[in-house]
């Protein structure tokens, strides 16, 4: 075996693409995406996957070709006495300084919407992080926050109407934690101190998925999850009532003793 | 510049020929071979602890809850062999800070900056050799505190970032922050010390120029480290004076925790992102600039053919330092952080890929036309360029903002850093002790075992680290001690069984480097002067050297990668080797 370590090193391409190839058949890649907007980052994943795979073939593949081909004890040609090339290393700055620049200016618009055009919407909720729950907080039938009529929840069992626009206003209560939701793309860390907005948009008219804390927060943190669940409008409010009216009763039955 | 007086060096070489006790020799030494070997032999044990601290983290996720085998038992006997949530949080912390603080960052540059730096310029020692001296004494504080902070309540246990206020209601955390600024310390001693020494101690004739690329990589990481560390050491006594005297720098108006209200206020937690950052990103560098510096020369020695476009090897590296220090901020696109900001980060942080492709093109322009001898410390030096490719292509992902909402702290991250950091450095770290353990000790190591180590390490490394991008692909979070609760990660208890077993035999092959390793500096086969054929100035001194190093004046005729020259007859030209008397008067073209 002349070429056991150059054929040792083409395993690494073949390897790597396979991996990303299979995957998707085992369910091992992008959860199920429920959002309006979460193809686009999808896309853009998906799209740099694509270019940097090429170059990741290209590259491993030239430097399987190159242990092959000028393998010492096979190669009988003098060695290229070369200290360089200058046309060389102008091209192979160019070409990835001109993609490397694309790729970001491509990337901008997506961001922008992501995380810079708030729509100008009532906020829907109020997200507390605290060590480890996701408190959320409804403005309740006046339709503004921190009024005695708001719904208060604790049990991170958190209710969305879905098809609409819904801006979240998010914020932490005790250290650092970050609101993530795997199905709707989106991820946002939440700071002691700070208020800071979330937006999104559910596709789809019935889902529950995860909700997932991503910043580390303690020796708890694994179990801060909680539950996202998309209804339609209709649902979405007949199940903020019950949960006003539970909180009705329980006030009534603490306030008479 | 270059040019050192006759005076001075009759004058070191005297103090240098004094024979102290053995305490002046090995232990308390000034001399930078000693504290170069010291730095290796101490990292090397502070590598295995941090290994076995990543196995811990590795079988929680493969077996959640159930009982460790053997180490557990012996280590969390009070929860009955399980590894408690809050252990399992200090695990991942202190695999990181070790791996980082103890074992990466001082075992490049204390071990072969210490090691090599006077040697490839032809220098009898440091500049300052007392202050090298204290640099390696500086990290023993540093172990103590980290190795304390372990035993401090329930071990530190806010990552290895340390963010508050989370870390600002851990006890261990004072501990930690000790321990992390005597490692700077320490970085800051050595890198004054490395400046200094390559100005103004090269031998006659070294220009600049004519430097090898590990001295190259060697001088743009001190920079780093002599700007970075000014501030980290800064926010770390900003911390620790949150921690203990109650101040608020990083603590918000009106923040309590564990039911205690933290009287003063004002303070921002983002504020210690950017300052930690700020360091911490260019420790990134500090981590794999010198690795690729060894890798380069390693790669020329073995391809037998000078090393492909040298200048714009050292400008690409000064390029990734330079913008080394605006990027930061791609650690905190979710953070909070003005997203304004964050396409501006989105837009250094792309272009800091352009120094490393240039990188990776004159590697591979390098071993063209070569006639590569697979010598171990090739092989790691070649798996060094096929990893870092994968490292440096994954990092595309989480340079664009978009993406990186979905991948950020996913196992995505995960992969990235191990396959710069363990594919990358680690592996080009395997090669350089190969590389230059003859001259270190003056004897070879095992070549057949050290092929067996590679191939093994290589093989396994890749099942471990590999995968992860496929869980990053899933969303599977970092630092979580059961995500199997979330549906979303359930199924992906299978493949993280994979990566642990792999994970657990790439450990275990560790095992045959040690021996090899151990068994090489009393019994390994007497290596002479040079005998890998290089050219770098190192292999004309004895292996190993004595005191003062070179038993003559070095006088360098050359730039380090003249192998194959048509000027000789032999394959490689040493830097030292005065040119052929009757020269023609241009070289033949062949």
């Amino acid at each position: 075996m002349k070429h056991f370590w150059a054929l040792l090193f083409l395993l690494v391409p073949i390897f790597g693409v396979l991996t990303f190839v299979l995957a998707p058949y085992y369910n091992h890649s992008f959860p199920r995406d429920i959002s309006e907007n979460g193809r686009v980052i999808d896309q853009l994943f998906y799209f740099i996957l694509y270019l940097t795979g090429v170059l990741f073939v290209a590259t491993e593949g030239a430097l399987f070709y190159f242990m092959w081909k000028y393998n010492g004890r096979t190669n009988r040609e003098p060695v290229k006495y070369s200290h360089g090339s200058h046309t060389l290393e102008v091209v192979w700055t160019i070409l990835p300084a001109v993609t490397l620049l694309f790729i970001a200016i491509y990337q901008m618009n997506a961001w922008a919407d992501a995380k810079m055009r708030k729509p100008d919407i009532p906020v829907t909720a109020e997200i507390t992080g605290r060590q480890f729950n996701w408190d959320v907080r409804y403005p309740g039938p006046d339709g503004i926050l921190h009024t005695p009529d708001d719904i208060i929840l604790v049990d991170g069992e958190i209710h969305f109407p879905a098809g609409e626009e819904i801006l979240l206003s998010i914020k932490a209560a005790d250290v650092l934690h970050s609101f993530f939701l795997p199905n709707i793309r989106m991820k946002q860390d939440v700071v002691p101190g700070m208020q800071q907005y979330m937006w999104f948009k559910c596709r789809e008219s019935k889902a529950e998925v995860d909700i997932v804390c991503a910043e580390l927060c303690g020796w708890g943190h694994y179990k801060m999850s909680g539950r996202a669940t998309f209804e339609p409008r209709s649902e979405f409010n007949a199940w903020l009532a019950k949960k006003s009216a539970e909180q009705q009763a329980h006030r009534i039955t603490q306030a008479t003793p | 510049m270059s040019t050192i007086t006759a005076d001075s060096h009759a004058h070191a070489h005297g103090e240098h020929a004094h024979v102290g006790s053995f305490l002046s020799t090995y232990v308390f030494s000034r001399d930078h071979k000693v504290i170069g070997i010291q730095f290796l032999f101490s990292t090397l044990v502070w590598f295995f602890i941090g290994g076995l601290l990543a196995l811990g983290v590795r079988w929680q996720l493969a077996y959640p809850w159930s009982d460790m085998p053997i180490l557990g038992k012996l280590l969390f006997s009070a929860q009955g062999g399980q590894i408690a949530p809050e252990t399992y949080t200090m695990l991942f912390t202190m695999h990181a800070s070790v791996m980082i603080f103890l074992v990466i960052i001082p075992i490049l540059a204390g071990a072969f900056g210490n090691f090599l730096i006077p040697l490839m310029i032809g220098a009898d020692d440091m500049a300052f050799p007392t202050l090298n001296m204290l640099s390696y004494w500086f990290m023993w504080p540093a172990f103590a505190a980290f190795g304390a902070s372990f035993f401090i309540g329930t071990g530190p246990m806010s990552g290895w970032t340390s963010y508050p206020p989370l870390s600002l209601t851990i006890e261990a955390q004072k501990f930690w922050l000790v321990g992390l600024t005597c490692v700077g310390v320490s970085s800051m001693m050595g890198s004054v010390n490395y400046l200094t020494t390559i100005i103004q101690m090269r031998a006659p004739g070294m220009t600049m120029f004519r430097l090898p690329m590990t001295i190259w990589a060697m001088f743009i990481t001190a920079v780093l480290q002599a700007f970075a560390l000014p501030v980290l050491t800064a926010a770390g006594f900003m911390q620790l004076a949150d921690l203990t005297l109650g101040t608020g720098f990083f603590i918000p108006e009106g923040w309590s925790a564990n039911n205690t209200l933290h009287a003063a206020g004002g303070g921002q937690p983002l504020l210690w992102q950017h300052l930690f950052w700020f360091y911490s990103h260019p420790a990134v560098y500090i981590m794999i600039l010198p690795a690729m510096g060894m890798v380069s020369d390693i790669i020329a020695c073995f391809a037998r053919k000078p090393l492909f476009g040298y200048k714009p090897m050292v400008y690409s590296i000064a390029g990734i330092a330079g913008l080394g220090f605006i990027v930061w901020g791609h650690h905190m696109f979710v953070s909070g952080m003005s997203p304004v900001l964050g396409m501006t980060f989105m837009v250094a942080t792309m272009f800091i890929a352009l120094p490393s492709a240039i990188k990776v093109f004159n590697w591979l322009g390098t071993i063209w036309g070569a006639k590569i001898q697979f010598t171990t410390p090739m092989l790691f030096a070649l798996s060094f360029v096929a990893m870092f490719i994968i490292g440096g292509l994954s990092g595309i992902f989480m340079a664009a903002t978009p993406v990186d909402i979905f991948i950020h702290d996913t196992y995505f991250i995960v992969a990235h850093f191990h396959y710069v950091l363990f594919a990358g450095t680690a592996m080009g770290v395997f090669g350089a002790i190969y590389f230059w353990f003859p001259k270190m000790f003056g004897r070879m190591m095992n070549e057949e075992w050290g092929k067996v180590h590679f191939f093994l390490t290589f093989v396994f490394l890749n099942c471990v680290f590999y995968p992860m991008h496929i869980l990053g692909w899933v969303g599977f979070p970092r630092r979580l001690a059961d995500p199997y609760h979330y549906e979303t990660f359930r199924h992906l208890l299978a493949l993280n069984q994979f990566i642990t077993w792999c994970a657990i035999l790439m450990v275990a092959s560790q095992i045959i480097f040690a021996i090899n390793f151990f068994y090489s500096i009393f019994f390994g086969p007497v290596a002479g002067r040079n005998p890998w054929h290089s050219n770098t100035l190192e292999w004309q001194a004895p292996s190993p050297p004595g005191h003062g190093n070179f038993d003559f004046q070095p006088v360098i005729y050359r730039g380090p990668y003249e192998y194959g020259s048509p000027e000789v007859d032999i394959d490689y030209y040493p830097q030292t080797m005065p040119p052929p008397q009757n020269r023609p008067a241009a070289v033949p073209a062949h």
